[in-house]
């Protein structure tokens, strides 16, 4: 094989990295580079230095190290069997790229992921010594993440979090059996275990030590994963299932759902169709309403026939429609955690109206000025002034409400 | 209109720029405490005229005024916006907040609506900065340098100025604007006078990879171009290197995302086959030869690694099988393992086992010289948040469950068995018992094997009334104790 250059190379291991759904640079512990006099920041909000046309953020260099893999996932565009291009990148490569794009401004930081070369170890050992020589040599404070491989030894880990911010491993499908059909050589036990490992680790370094009393650093920015959606058959709310089980068990800080995009050289095994954007979209909006609406994850689709998210309207409305025995919700009396289920009120514009009726009672318009839309919300409160009448319990209501705020919509 | 205006206005303030908050703050003191109304001030901005002698009225002496501490901060951040009202408006909001002290509480408020409008504005517009800025490299004779021109809307230059010295201490950089520009010579940071995007270099070597990374990153089957401008406006490009190639990628990305669909699955790579051999051929450990039969406890825990007896395994971690020496003269059997069980792999390692650890030792009784085990052999609980809650396994789990149970027993031959809890009490006599009436009882099976009967050490735990809970640890001790004496 001719030898590639540092562009070519560039060109095939961020080509083979898209379709990893996470960029965060978010979460990680405050740093900056005043007392080391190097490069680099993290200051608990991640910043978006750039966005393709895909509306995706760019944050982090999003590479592989290699995209050689002994894996054969059928979903993946770098599986064994795949015709795609190959490349490597040394050490070297990935240290020198992340620096020049960090002086500019390009970056937050570099994700890095990989395919796994003759064993998991040698390819994790790899990755590590790109965090290290990044964080010792080059003095760079900015974003890690690491995505580790699960079946790599302790002491890797151990390294890895000593110098990344955040670590992931991916669950890859909702299922186990969906693991074994399409990726039949990964197993599920061991992701399990891994991720059990990892939390584990993160609980017990962020305990004091008893010789110097000081937390030894170790992912500040925690663990995550990411599930690739609609290549299999699994519900929308068997997804959910799956992801508040990983919430609870491993204290995950975020789950990312990956609409199934086509990849080219695809297996017969999987769909051809476009990625199911909006499916993706909603799955994230009722991953919210477990993280921040108090919502149990069982609440959230039941009643539906096939646990499967409204496209047309967001999982909160939904529920509303469905429960519309619990509305009109009085915005002057009602508790957080009511105000929290109103269709069109999400969790900044509860806690003003929360603040702002201590002084004062709430209008129709008053709640419409610190909302975004008033249509969504208008049949499900009462106001100062305001109450739905029987709008709350018409049988058009859905209708009504999708017409209003189409113009809203975000596709 | 403008001799009008000032016909009301008797008081002219000048300020010295467009951010001089020292001097809004100066005048705007004197102003309401010589109360003189919002309706009779204007603002300007003069360098020149804000030299000269002042004007207002001194401040009465002794008097002081008031204002929620987070107005001061807040205001310092919207004296940045490009609106020339808002001196004004922050005035009118001081004015009103000698009145009405919770005023920024009040959300719905015209006047606060304004206010929050400018700060968001202003704070969006530094965080766009310390996204879009884009450095160029340059050599000077004292090293390189990293030069940038950005445009931004509100004036922010000196506030954000900070963040880039956080962030690119250990370089040479200069960030020049329409109005002023701020420069790091790796010691001290200055603020200088505005330029012109001439004044910045017009290339970067580095930008022909940047590019090439912005080309690849981007998945053409997922295109959402409003999704990208509503959080990358077009006002940006002209000064991002990769915003260049924007109208190309859209354009051709019907195409491309067809193409990916179309393209046909191929015969498998030459490699892959090679990998397959190479990798993949080892059959599975314990698939293999599992006839039920398990001559050591090693063999049966290895066994029970993969179990699929009931359908708690898919919610679990993994399976945590019993411990001990294999000729342990008494067992304890368990419900079942918990969160931290759970994680670790081990029976009895969580808050409870903590304190059966600790009532084993009062008693005398060495952990490492019994068998821990559980009836129970994967976690059940429920999901809330970021917790998991116990749920008691029910019969028919209980029930799949006692297969493993019994291959200890099998293999261990304990001389004793004590079961903590109802739980472990159903497994091991196939009824259930009420623990309270019968606990320190010794029941002796069909098969001879004896079973003591005690709490689950849980159950200590959730005691709320600590006399109370310290008479059952008490109780508890007692029987371990009776447990230590059975055991001789």
């Amino acid at each position: 094989m001719a030898t590639l250059t540092l562009r070519e190379k560039l060109a095939i291991l961020s080509d083979a990295a898209k379709y990893d759904a996470s960029c965060a640079s978010s979460g990680s512990a405050k740093r900056d580079s005043l007392k080391s006099g190097g490069i680099g920041s993290t200051e608990g909000m991640g910043i978006c230095h750039s966005y393709a046309p895909d509306g995706r953020c760019i944050s982090l260099l999003k590479i592989l190290l290699t995209n050689f893999c002994i894996y054969d996932c059928s979903y993946c565009i770098n599986r064994s069997s795949s015709n795609v291009r190959r490349a490597r990148f040394s050490v070297d490569d990935v240290v020198r790229l992340t620096m020049d794009f960090y002086r500019r401004n390009y970056i937050e930081g570099l994700f890095l992921s990989s395919g796994v070369i003759r064993s998991p170890d040698e390819t994790m050992g790899e990755m590590v010594e790109v965090a290290r020589r990044l964080r010792l040599e080059e003095k760079f404070g900015g974003y890690i993440h690491l995505k580790t491989i699960p079946e790599c030894s302790a002491e890797l880990i151990e390294r890895a979090g000593l110098y990344a911010d955040r670590l992931s491993i991916n669950i890859e499908l909702p299922t186990d059996e969906g693991v074994k059909k399409l990726a039949p050589e990964k197993k599920p036990e061991t992701i399990r275990l891994s991720m059990a490992k990892l939390r584990a680790k993160i609980e017990e370094k962020a305990e004091p030590t008893l010789r110097t009393k000081t937390r030894e650093r170790f992912a500040p920015g925690g663990q995550s994963t990411q599930m690739i959606v609609g290549a299999d058959k699994t519900s929308d709310d068997g997804i959910l299932k799956t992801s508040a089980r990983l919430y609870s068990s491993y204290q995950l800080r975020r789950v990312y759902y990956s609409a199934f995009s086509p990849i080219p050289d695809s297996s017969s095994a999987l769909p051809s169709q476009k990625p199911p954007l909006m499916r993706e979209h909603r799955l994230y909006q009722a991953d919210w309403l477990m993280r921040f609406y108090g919502f149990g994850q069982g609440e959230i689709l039941q009643g539906t026939i096939d646990g499967m998210l409204d496209l047309a309207i967001d999982p909160k409305l939904a529920w509303a429609l469905r429960n519309r025995g619990q509305f009109p919700v009085d915005v002057n009396r009602a508790s957080r955690e009511m105000l929290l289920r109103v269709p069109g009120l999400g969790t900044k514009v509860v806690d003003r109206i929360l603040q702002t009726r201590r002084h004062r009672r709430l209008r129709l318009e008053d709640v419409g000025r610190l909302a975004k839309s008033i249509a969504k919300l208008r049949p499900f409160i009462i106001a100062e002034g305001w109450s739905p009448g029987g709008m709350t319990d018409k049988a058009a209501l859905r209708q009504t409400i999708v017409r209003s705020c189409e113009q809203l919509a975000l596709f | 209109m403008q001799t009008m205006q000032l016909a009301f206005s008797p008081f002219n303030v000048a300020l010295a720029s467009e951010t001089d908050f020292a001097g809004w703050r100066n005048a705007a003191r004197k102003l309401a405490l010589n109360d003189i109304a919002p309706q009779a001030v204007t603002w300007v901005v003069d360098a020149s005229a804000a030299k000269e002698e002042e004007t207002l009225p001194e401040a009465p002496e002794k008097a002081h005024l008031d204002v929620p501490r987070s107005f001061v901060s807040r205001a310092e951040a919207v004296i940045c916006h490009s609106d020339p009202e808002r001196f004004a408006l922050l005035y009118r909001l001081l004015w009103r907040l000698r009145r009405e002290p919770k005023l920024l509480e009040i959300a719905s408020d015209p006047d606060v609506r304004r206010f929050e409008a400018m700060e968001k504005a202003v704070g969006r517009d530094m965080h766009k900065m310390r996204a879009f800025v884009r450095f160029r490299r340059i050599e000077t004779s004292n090293g390189e340098h990293f030069v940038a021109w950005f445009e931004p809307s509100h004036f922010i230059v000196e506030r954000n100025a900070t963040f880039f010295v956080r962030r690119f201490t250990g370089m040479c950089w200069t960030i020049l604007t329409p109005y002023a520009s701020a420069s790091w010579n790796g010691e001290t940071l200055s603020i200088g006078p505005g330029a012109a995007k001439a004044d910045a270099p017009a290339e970067d070597a580095a930008e022909e990879l940047w590019q090439t990374y912005f080309q690849n990153i981007f998945n053409p089957a997922r295109l959402k171009v409003q999704a990208m401008q509503k959080e990358m406006p077009k006002k940006y490009w002209r000064n991002l290197p990769e915003a260049a190639l924007i109208p190309d990628l859209i354009a051709g990305a019907d195409e491309a995302a067809r193409e990916m669909i179309a393209r046909m699955p191929t015969q498998p790579a030459s490699h892959h086959t090679k990998a397959q051999a190479l990798h993949w051929q080892v059959p599975d450990a314990h698939a293999e030869n599992d006839d039920g039969n398990y001559h050591s406890l090693d063999a049966v825990r290895e066994a029970a690694k993969g179990c699929r007896r009931c359908p708690l395994w898919r919610d679990a971690t993994q399976t945590v099988f019993g411990d001990g020496p294999p000729d342990a003269e008494v067992m304890f059997v368990g419900e079942q393992p918990g969160d931290q069980e759970d994680i670790a792999g081990k029976a009895f390692v969580g808050p409870a086992g903590k304190v059966f650890d600790a009532i084993l030792d009062d008693a005398g009784i060495d952990r490492q010289k019994t068998y821990v085990t559980n009836a129970v052999k994967h976690f059940k609980f429920e999901p809330r948040g970021k917790r998991r809650i116990h749920s008691k396994p029910n019969t028919s789990e209980v029930q799949a469950c006692r297969w493993w149970l019994d291959k200890e027993l099998a293999l261990a031959k304990p001389r004793l068995v004590v079961a903590l809890g109802a739980t472990a009490a159903l497994s091991l006599l196939g009824k259930s018992i009420a623990i309270t009436k019968m606990r320190g009882e010794v029941v002796e099976r069909e098969d001879g094997l004896r079973v003591f009967l005690t709490i689950h050490p849980s159950f200590i735990l959730r005691i709320p009334d600590e006399a109370e809970k310290q008479a059952e640890r008490g109780r508890f001790l007692n029987d371990m104790r009776a447990v230590k004496r059975l055991m001789s």
